[in-house]
């Protein structure tokens, strides 16, 4: 057997394919939040709730009416997205002239409300959610082994991330929606409809957080909480990657999902500090991100 | 005026009895005790008759919100404004202690049912304090022991980086040590906010050992368990505070196989059964875990002493009402016959289980299966070597 720093090499290829395949739940929700910061401005404190929802409604579809995992994998979304319109119309959209601030605070506020009614409604140790029988068991990879739904989920989550950057930097869809960003009355002055492709877009995003919850229900705690875990570490990524950058966040997001399975061989107690102090050495030596535009 | 002195009744006013039930109504801990904490007691009430007996008897709730300040002033305020005599449940170590120092302050009873820290019967013992469910040296002793009479002789712990983690780990490294043992590795994992722990049950797999130890608690032991699956671990898998609610909530299909300790299952014999289906239409969704039914079991114990005793003088003297529970053994169809000692430990066997397979379980909450028994007088730790200082009086 060889080894790497003394670290047996089986050893360190498994944490990081691990790393990578946490990374890929960074990425799909870093990517939601990077694409409505980007084209909307709002920072979205809820994307934890929504991806929570996500992961509710997927056991909601399971329980009450027997959709199974796959048409819940497009069912959900739709359902968080289209409840992510309603948020938008009614609420967010109040707050598009003022500062960052108050949507930051809106959508903070939304996110204990959404959390706090889900609790009372079903209890905080959770749902069982189980891995759908075409993805259950597990490959040998020889230096690990590789549980089949994990490999899904890598495989799931770049593609979803790729579709994303291709829809918003590639098709004339997309070049609409970044020139309504630079300059709303202009576009809409051509005729595009701003505000319903604004809420849309919130959808969207609010769509890829839900994808994500659906995919992370057979492997975490079905629990109202189970979004708060994860939104901090996502923000890290957003920042790291520079706000509202789609390619920043999606290769950050893959990026440090990969530093933390490495820290977890080294020194597995710094494993959830080490986003963190990435996030303050890239805000010192470019405070805009790695990817980001000068400010 | 003296003669309408005399023709009002000479009956006197019965003094109500007040219960507070201060619990997690909204946080972590709502499943493993809340609601369903508070319906016990209203089952205990119940039970003894109060009505028939000529007692009033008034329950209060509040969310504690695991915060020690917010559960120091609800009962403050309760024993203060609202007269209340009695706290009982109060799960989370911190808020737990807290409130124990307030219940002495104010000579009020304290049942605490829900917090796991032994030191409640411990250094920060007291008089009006019982402590009744379980706690950290039971959790240890039953599981680490036990398992390894069983068979499990090498262990690997996956330990929350906090207090409870490590008290937990020290305690039952311990017991696996005295019982013939050994304690192969431990991996930390930073508290709180870690939801993947893929790399460290790899590692406790390539350590070789038999049992893989959690220690931790709630949504982090739920992960653990549902990945342990995953990644096909084959070890026995030992969780070191896990409830019936946990178990549900990760279906029988990740949980199967499981070890864990408990004082009480709902389908143990024919009294939990009785007590768990008079229970049924108060909580029709769910089976009690043994924090809510140490609640009832509890409450039971006090209605008994305080119909003793007098309800005037219950609600006058909250040490001596804690004196006479712990001169009269307790006993009722949750816990079966037990007793308190003077540290005001609660003293009934605690129990080694085994989760089922889902081919075993007859329907939901038929989870359990019993791998050993621990009895009373071995359960918790011997009554000098906790430094209560009621010991020594």
């Amino acid at each position: 057997m060889f080894t790497i720093l003394g670290i047996p090499g089986p050893l360190l290829f498994g944490q990081l394919l691990l790393g990578l395949i946490n990374g890929a739940f960074y990425a799909m929700l870093s990517l939601g939040l990077a694409v409505i910061f980007g084209m909307l401005n709002i920072i979205n404190f809820a994307h934890g709730a929504l991806f929570m929802m996500g992961a509710f409604v997927s056991w909601m579809l399971l329980e009450y009416v027997g959709i199974g995992y796959f048409p819940a994998l497009i069912l959900a979304p739709l359902i968080v997205g289209i409840f992510g319109l309603v948020l938008e119309r009614t609420i967010v959209s109040r707050l598009y002239k003022l500062d960052h601030i108050y949507g930051l605070l809106l959508t903070f506020g939304l996110a204990l409300v959404i959390e706090g009614l889900f609790r009372n409604g079903y209890g905080s140790s959770g749902m069982p959610y189980r891995i759908p029988a075409a993805l259950q068991g597990a490959t040998d990879l020889g230096f690990m082994f590789m549980p089949n739904y994990r490999g899904w989920v890598v495989l799931a989550a770049v593609v979803v991330c790729f579709l994303t950057w291709l829809i918003i930097e590639k098709t004339s869809l997309g070049a609409t929606l970044r020139a309504a960003t630079e300059n709303a009355p202009m576009v809409q002055a051509f005729g595009v409809n701003v505000p319903r492709m604004i809420s849309l877009t919130y959808a969207g995003g609010v769509a890829l957080a839900a994808f994500a919850g659906v995919l992370a229900a057979p492997i975490y705690s079905v629990n109202p909480n189970m979004g708060s875990s994860f939104i901090n570490t996502v923000f890290a990524v957003v920042v790291i990657g520079g706000m509202g950058s789609i390619l920043g966040s999606i290769l950050t997001g893959f990026g440090l999902g990969i530093v933390e399975g490495l820290t977890k061989v080294f020194y597995p107690q710094a494993s959830a500090t080490v986003v963190f102090l990435v996030m303050v050495i890239v805000l010192l030596a470019r405070p805009r991100g790695l990817f980001g535009k000068a400010v | 005026m003296a003669l309408i002195g005399t023709t009002v009744p000479a009956r006197a006013q019965t003094p109500t009895l007040k219960i507070g039930v201060l619990t997690d109504l909204s946080g972590p801990y709502k499943d493993i005790a809340g609601p369903v904490a508070v319906a016990c007691v209203r089952q205990a009430l119940e039970d003894f008759g109060v009505a028939g007996k000529g007692m009033n008897v008034e329950v209060v709730s509040a969310d504690h919100q695991n915060k020690a300040d917010i559960g120091v002033s609800v009962v403050k305020q309760w024993i203060d404004r609202d007269g209340v005599d009695m706290i009982t449940e109060v799960a989370n170590s911190g808020v737990g202690l807290a409130v124990a120092g307030v219940a002495r302050e104010k000579n009020k009873v304290y049942l605490n049912c829900g917090a796991a820290t032994s030191d409640l019967t411990g250094v920060q013992c007291n008089p009006n304090t019982i402590h009744w469910v379980y706690d950290t040296y039971m959790l240890a002793k039953s599981t680490g022991s036990a398992l390894v009479k069983a068979g499990g002789s090498s262990w690997y712990f996956i330990t929350a980086d906090y207090a409870f983690g490590k008290a937990l780990l020290r305690d039952t490294s311990q017991f696996i040590t005295a019982a013939g043992g050994k304690v192969l590795g431990s991996a930390t994992y930073p508290f709180p906010g870690t939801t993947d722990f893929s790399s460290f049950l790899i590692e406790a797999q390539a350590s070789g050992a038999k049992v893989l130890g959690l220690a931790s608690a709630g949504a982090d032991t739920i992960n653990q368990i549902k990945q342990a699956q995953e990644f096909g671990l084959k070890m026995t898998v030992a969780g070191l505070l896990v409830f019936i609610s946990d178990i549900h909530a990760l279906g029988l299909d990740a949980a199967k196989g499981l070890v864990l300790t408990s004082s009480f299952y709902w389908d143990h014999d024919d009294r939990t059964r009785a007590f768990s289906n008079r229970l049924k239409p108060k909580a029709p969704s769910v089976r009690p875990t043994m924090v809510q039914a140490g609640t009832y079991s509890a409450t039971l114990h006090y209605l008994k002493v305080a119909a003793a005793m007098g309800v005037a003088q219950a609600k006058a003297d909250g040490a001596a009402t804690v004196e006479r529970m712990k001169a009269m053994p307790t006993d009722d169809d949750a816990f079966g016959p037990g007793s308190i000692r003077a540290d005001g430990r609660c003293l009934h066997p605690s129990f080694l289980w085994q989760v089922k397979t889902p081919a075993e379980s007859r329907g939901p909450w038929d989870y359990y299966k019993l791998l050993d028994t621990t009895p009373a007088n071995q359960a918790f730790r011997p009554l000098g070597e906790g430094g209560c200082a009621l010991v020594k009086a």
